[in-house]
């Protein structure tokens, strides 16, 4: 028999390095395939049965996905989560922006407001939402407390269904110095030669925002708009604890359900009706929603997304 | 002269100061609501500042809810994570970043798709597998996984790995050392910050996790603070006094993590620019 080498066409020290680099992955590709592959199969065999955990699950067909399409929370809750991905993840996206050109700023103490501006973010979720909790309290919080002062209208945030909604973008923003941090960190990247260049030719401050800061900063605008889309696709303790967290009757959506959301509506199926046969089919049903939102932006990107260097 | 102060010292400064009170108020205003006493929470029009700093409230949370137990609880948990994270981690950054193999670029796509799959889709039936495992209320669905590697932690090492000579490596090589000696011997120590990057991120990441403690504990002992937490809102909603003392009290290992390790928090933000 010929050597290995011979019969692949690889050298031995192509396979030496095969063997080593399989073995320094392993714990990952291990854990890929135990908790992300084999899942990712059976979620979509249980997507086809009725599932209860107790009794074995039953093939059911597409029975699961015919009657969601004619399920009220499955809208509810698509429409509660496309408000948060197409009008929330833009405005935190444009005041990261911001906060990242402010922290850009040449002053002394710069890095005393950095530190104030991110310190929100590293709160937890939990702890930030009870406590905007209590700061939208329609009678003694602080916003409407300053809302009155000022002579503004006074919503019940919380308690009106059209404000829950703002009241949890307001609370993103707080937390919003994250992303400014990676868009911070992108700017002090962009090649200072490029304004200076500008300057020359007399391009005042908007047009070289536009047309040098947006460019460059374009690859991470992208990454941050996809991972935010994704984010919102997803969002549970905000609304889990803004919403009270389970009440009485079991419901978990706040008023009118205005905040229930995708993944609170699939987390209530599975794990408070214990359908997981119908809640593995609303997770495929996301996991289509994401794929397609993610491959239109990549596509579309390539029209707006420079790359440096090219 | 005096436009150009404005433009680049007044301007700045004030928008500087007034997102600054936009960021810092909601802190104050959770501490002072922590030591007012119930009466003065409700009194029209709302103040402020409390009378008196009424520190027994957070005596009254404390006994209310067995907090410390939930720390610890918590604390278990996060230091497992680190760990595992510590042990995968780098080792597989290693093999997509270091070692010519042909899988290498595979695998590096595979971490990134990953990182954009909703968890969802795997939640349930991981859910079915720990339940047959019988690991339903311990702690190990919470921390099996950090053993494998995360995705974004991989690509964070990877991105730190790209930035280190190879001639660092070779001349071991060309000594003789095996891949595992160079890896442990010289690669490691030279990712330290990044390695303490991912411990940190790994930390909060535990710390502030709701929804996977919410689901694999049902019995109140094991809580982690997250989801005591989020208990005592359900039994105690209507003191917030209390709450907000047990809020303060939860937000206080991130600060303080925070104030000491703030220039690796600063790193995360950095190792994304590299990607393309």
């Amino acid at each position: 028999m010929k050597p290995l080498a011979e019969r692949t066409g690889y050298t031995r020290r192509q396979w030496h390095y095969f063997w080593l680099g399989l073995l320094f992955a392993s714990p990952w590709i291990i854990g890929f395939l135990v908790f992300t592959v084999y899942p990712f199969f059976s979620s979509l065999y249980f997507s086809l049965t009725a599932y209860d955990l107790f009794n074995p699950p039953q093939w059911v067909g597409l029975d699961n996905y015919k009657q969601i399409m004619s399920d009220e929370r499955f809208y509810k809750s698509i429409n509660n989560t496309l408000f948060m991905a197409f009008i929330s993840v833009p405005i935190s996206l444009a005041s990261s922006l911001v906060i990242a050109l402010m922290l850009n700023f040449k002053v002394k103490g710069i890095n005393f407001y950095r530190t104030i501006f991110y310190l929100p973010a590293v709160i937890p979720v939990v702890a930030s939402a009870l406590l905007w909790t209590w700061m939208l309290n329609p009678d003694f919080g602080l916003i409407n407390m300053f809302l009155r002062a000022v002579g503004l209208p006074d919503p019940a945030w919380l308690m009106d269904p059209r404000y829950t909604k703002p009241s949890l973008i307001l609370m993103g923003l707080w937390g919003s110095g994250a992303g400014a941090l990676i868009f911070l960190a992108a700017l002090q990247g962009v090649p200072q030669q490029y304004y200076e260049a500008a300057q020359v030719d007399g391009a005042n401050g908007w047009h070289r925002f536009w047309r040098i800061t947006i460019p460059a900063l374009s690859p991470i605008i992208l990454f941050q708009l996809i991972m935010g889309l994704i984010g919102a696709f997803q969002i549970f303790t905000e609304s889990y604890i803004l919403a009270g967290g389970k009440s009485v009757s079991g419901s978990i959506g706040g008023p009118d359900q205005s905040l229930l959301f995708y993944a609170v509506n699939l987390y209530q199926e599975a794990f408070m009706n214990l359908k997981m046969g119908y809640a593995s089919a609303l997770a495929w049903i996301l996991f289509i929603i994401v794929m397609a939102i993610t491959l239109v932006l990549l596509k579309t990107s390539r029209r707006w997304v420079y790359y440096g260097g090219e | 002269m005096t436009a150009k102060l404005l433009r680049t010292k007044v301007f700045p400064h004030t928008m500087l100061i007034l997102f600054s009170i936009f960021f810092l108020f909601p802190f104050v205003w959770l501490v002072f609501t922590s030591l007012k006493t119930s009466n003065e929470i409700f009194a029209m029009p709302p103040r402020i500042l409390p009378e008196a700093f009424h520190w027994e409230n957070y005596v009254a949370a404390l006994e209310t809810v067995p907090f410390p137990q939930y720390m610890w609880n918590t604390l278990v948990i996060c230091v497992i994570c680190i760990v595992g994270q510590l042990f995968a981690a780098p080792l597989v950054a290693y093999s997509i970043s270091r070692i010519p193999w042909v899988g290498s670029k595979i695998i590096f796509a595979i971490v990134l798709a990953t990182m954009i799959l909703p968890f969802q889709v795997q939640l349930i039936p991981q859910y079915i597998i720990f339940a047959k495992l019988g690991w339903i209320n311990t702690i190990l669905p919470l921390t099996i996984g950090a053993f494998f590697g995360a995705p974004f932690y991989i690509f964070l090492l990877r991105q730190f790995l790209m930035g280190v000579p190879k001639e660092l490596s070779e001349a071991a090589k060309i000594d003789g050392a095996s891949e595992f000696r160079i890896y442990r011997q010289i690669i490691l120590p030279t990712l330290k910050p990044a390695l303490a990057t991912v411990a940190l991120f790994t930390f909060v990441g535990s710390y502030t996790d709701f929804m996977g403690p919410l689901i694999y504990l049902n019995d109140a002992a094991k809580w982690t603070i997250t989801v005591g937490l989020q208990g005592f809102q359900q039994d105690h909603g209507a003191q917030w006094e209390q709450l907000m003392a047990a809020s303060t009290i939860m937000a206080i290992p991130m600060i303080l993590l925070y104030f000491f390790g703030q220039k690796y928090f600063m790193q995360s933000g950095s190792a994304f620019t590299g990607f393309k």
